[in-house]
């Protein structure tokens, strides 16, 4: 009943010994993550969150424990490296969380990517969860209710803000995937709302898309043509000024291209019921769900 | 983070680009030492500002004596300078640039930028040099012509020699283009660049100059340039942006009345897009980050209320892990330390959000508490009409 995160995945932490990696294991902990294994260079043979086991290497780690997903936070500067290092080992699913990885190192990570058998979310998200299962993100699980509609974004808190209203209306989540706000993420919309449509228990999106390059009108044309189920939207940043990056590093209008209105035009070409107001996307997958 | 022109002709020459030589004066002596320094006439003064088209704007003349060029200096030096980049109120000019005078037998541009479909970096280059890119990029698209890097194998000789072909060139001013775009792209990514634009690259005699050069870097990736990060000038910059980032908070200008505190770049893009659509005007994006304390919180009360047009605030906190309470205590801290005196609508939502909502009723400041965004956004809007 998900994507990506399902009862099979075992998850590991990479970075876990740090701050944000031990607060948020604990967190994931907490909602009955399966999470198996961390890594930190250094500190191998080790615990931590009293019965983790850390490892010094993500190979290793992968060959003791049989993980098939990493979560990262790891600081901007080494992010890359534990990228490709999780790449390298041949971790299915790559979760990073990091915010403020350099551009020029994602072009290397992304090259990396072509033809390994990893998929990347991130850097610069909240990651995911599949409510009633597990989370490998920084999200708060509380607002979350298991069910049948997806959702995918940019956003981290205007996620939330989404999830909580469709919550509210007694509209369950499938899976929420939080792609992130940079101008290179590891996935696009494309990619994560391909398997929303393979996936026989998510009868719905939620896409949740911001200004800044094309990715929503790449999504919409395959929306056109191929996806087969009801998809609302909303685009943040109407009223963001040209040439100015808004807080994402992805999030910027740059030569009159990747503005609100072009994007909205496009994902209503699609068939996307797009909500004009960031409050009214719960009521508008109500509506469209005949709730 | 963007440069002068002057910082990155310094830069590129580093990597063997050519340039024109000159040197920067903040003053109109030193504007005549370095032209006394070039030797000859012409000279170029340019002034050194952020935005582009500073040439229609008159922000670079030619001089042609040593009388001529105290007199631009003098002129260009101190003007506020308006070009279609600035604004109406412009740029004033601080620093110049004194070049020597090139003959100019054909205009080129060059640019390199990140394809971010691609996840890959293009090398463009046209004949339209010295004009508004965009504008040649919208009319006549065919003028551009770009070449794709694939990041394993990186700017090969074969790139080189179609862009240089493509813009007619033969013999040794071919060599010479082949030559400065192979360099060009190595200071790129060197560099950590976003953005490199040589408009014009020019053809002097046989010879391929770069006659301007734009460069903005990759914040992301200034750590690991602590020698670029120190060209920043903070006098390009909103007085009240510097402020903000000195508390690492995301802050953006705007023209409206209703001061934005939100958690979340997104959240706070949505925030003022609701603002707009119940007929009010954001003052600013402000983006406080995951964890709203009173720290945080008095440091964003300070930057948005440093701005005479806020009539309103609206803070709009969606409290995940953090609890809603202590986001509530922070506010209600802040807004008595802060002698907030405009209405502030408090959206909070999440964990404890009922008990944050009652505590900020019964604080006795003049804080609204909303129950939901449009209701946030509604009560703010009043707000601002008395």
């Amino acid at each position: 009943m998900s994507i990506l995160l399902n009862k099979s995945t075992k998850i590991l932490v990479q970075g876990i010994t740090g701050s944000e990696g031990s607060f948020h294991t604990q967190q994931m902990l907490e909602y009955n993550t399966n999470v198996v294994a961390g890594v930190t260079p250094g500190k191998g043979s080790t615990f931590s969150n009293e019965k983790v086991p850390v490892f010094n290497t993500v190979r290793d780690a992968v060959e003791k424990t049989g993980a098939n997903a990493s979560i990262i936070f790891v600081p901007p500067p080494f992010a890359a490296d534990a990228m490709l290092e999780a790449i390298d080992a041949g971790v299915e699913l790559i979760i990073a969380i990091t915010e403020g990885v350099p551009v020029r190192d994602m072009v290397t990570v992304k090259h990396a990517l072509r033809g390994s058998k990893s998929r990347l979310i991130g850097p610069n998200c909240p990651g995911i969860i599949t409510p009633g299962v597990g989370k490998m993100g920084i999200m708060p699980a509380f607002i979350h209710l298991p069910g049948r509609c997806g959702v995918i974004s940019r956003s981290g808190t205007l996620t939330y803000e989404a999830v909580k209203q469709l919550t509210d209306r007694n509209i369950g989540q499938s899976t929420c995937v939080g792609i992130g706000g940079d101008p290179i993420p590891g996935s696009n919309f494309l990619d994560v709302m391909k398997l929303f449509n393979a996936d026989p228990d998510t009868d719905a999106v939620v896409m949740i898309g911001e200004i800044g390059g094309s990715a929503e009108e790449e999504a919409a044309e395959y929306i056109k043509s191929e996806f087969k189920k009801p998809v609302v939207g909303f685009i943040a940043g109407q009223t963001a000024p040209p040439g100015r990056r808004m807080g994402h590093a992805g999030a910027i209008i740059a030569g009159g291209k990747g503005t609100a209105k072009e994007k909205v035009a496009a994902m209503e070409a699609a068939g996307i019921r797009v909500s004009k107001s960031p409050a009214d996307i719960g009521a508008t997958m109500a509506e469209l769900l005949g709730k | 983070m963007k440069i002068h022109e002057y910082q990155a002709k310094k830069i590129l020459a580093g990597y063997g680009v050519p340039v024109p030589q000159g040197s920067a004066a903040f003053t109109v002596d030193e504007a005549i030492k370095a032209g006394t320094d070039l030797g000859s006439f012409p000279v170029v003064v340019k002034a050194q500002i952020h935005a582009g088209g500073r040439g229609k704007g008159g922000g670079v003349k030619l001089a042609k004596s040593a009388d001529e060029l105290k007199m631009f200096a003098s002129q260009i030096l101190g003007m506020q300078l308006v070009t279609h980049q600035t604004g109406p109120v412009g740029q004033k000019v601080q620093r110049l640039l004194i070049e020597q005078g090139m003959k100019i037998d054909k205009e080129f541009y060059a640019g390199i930028l990140l394809d971010r479909a691609q996840s890959k970096d293009v090398f463009m280059v046209s004949t339209e040099g010295g004009m508004d890119i965009e504008e040649v990029a919208s009319k006549t698209p065919e003028k551009i012509i770009k070449v794709t890097i694939d990041p394993s194998a990186g700017f090969q000789p074969h790139h080189a020699r179609r862009l240089a072909f493509a813009l007619g060139l033969s013999g040794k001013a071919l060599k010479s283009a082949t030559d400065c775009f192979t360099k060009l792209y190595k200071a790129y990514c060197a560099a950590d660049c976003n953005l490199l634009e040589i408009n014009p690259l020019i053809l002097s005699g046989e010879d391929i100059i770069a006659l301007d050069a734009k460069v903005t870097f990759d914040d992301n990736a200034l750590d690991r340039h602590p020698e670029y990060a120190e060209l920043r000038d903070l006098s390009e910059e909103d007085p009240a942006e510097i402020e903000a980032s000195k508390s690492n908070l995301n802050f953006i200008k705007l023209d409206g009345n209703i001061g934005c505190m939100v958690n979340g770049a997104g959240l706070a893009m949505a925030t003022m897009d609701i603002i707009k659509l119940h007929g009010g005007d954001p003052a600013n994006f402000l983006d406080v980050g995951g964890g709203a304390n009173a720290q945080t919180v008095s440091a964003a009360f300070k930057i948005i209320l440093s701005d005479q047009n806020v009539k309103a605030i609206l803070i709009n906190i969606f409290g995940g892990i953090v609890r809603c309470d202590r986001v509530a205590a922070g506010v209600i801290e802040a807004a008595k330390s802060e002698h907030v005196h405009v209405p502030v609508v408090v959206r909070l939502e999440g964990n404890n959000a009922d008990l944050a909502r009652t505590m900020l009723t019964e604080s006795g400041l003049n804080l609204q508490a909303a129950t939901d965004l449009t209701d946030a956004a509604t009560k703010a809007c009043a707000a601002v009409k008395g």
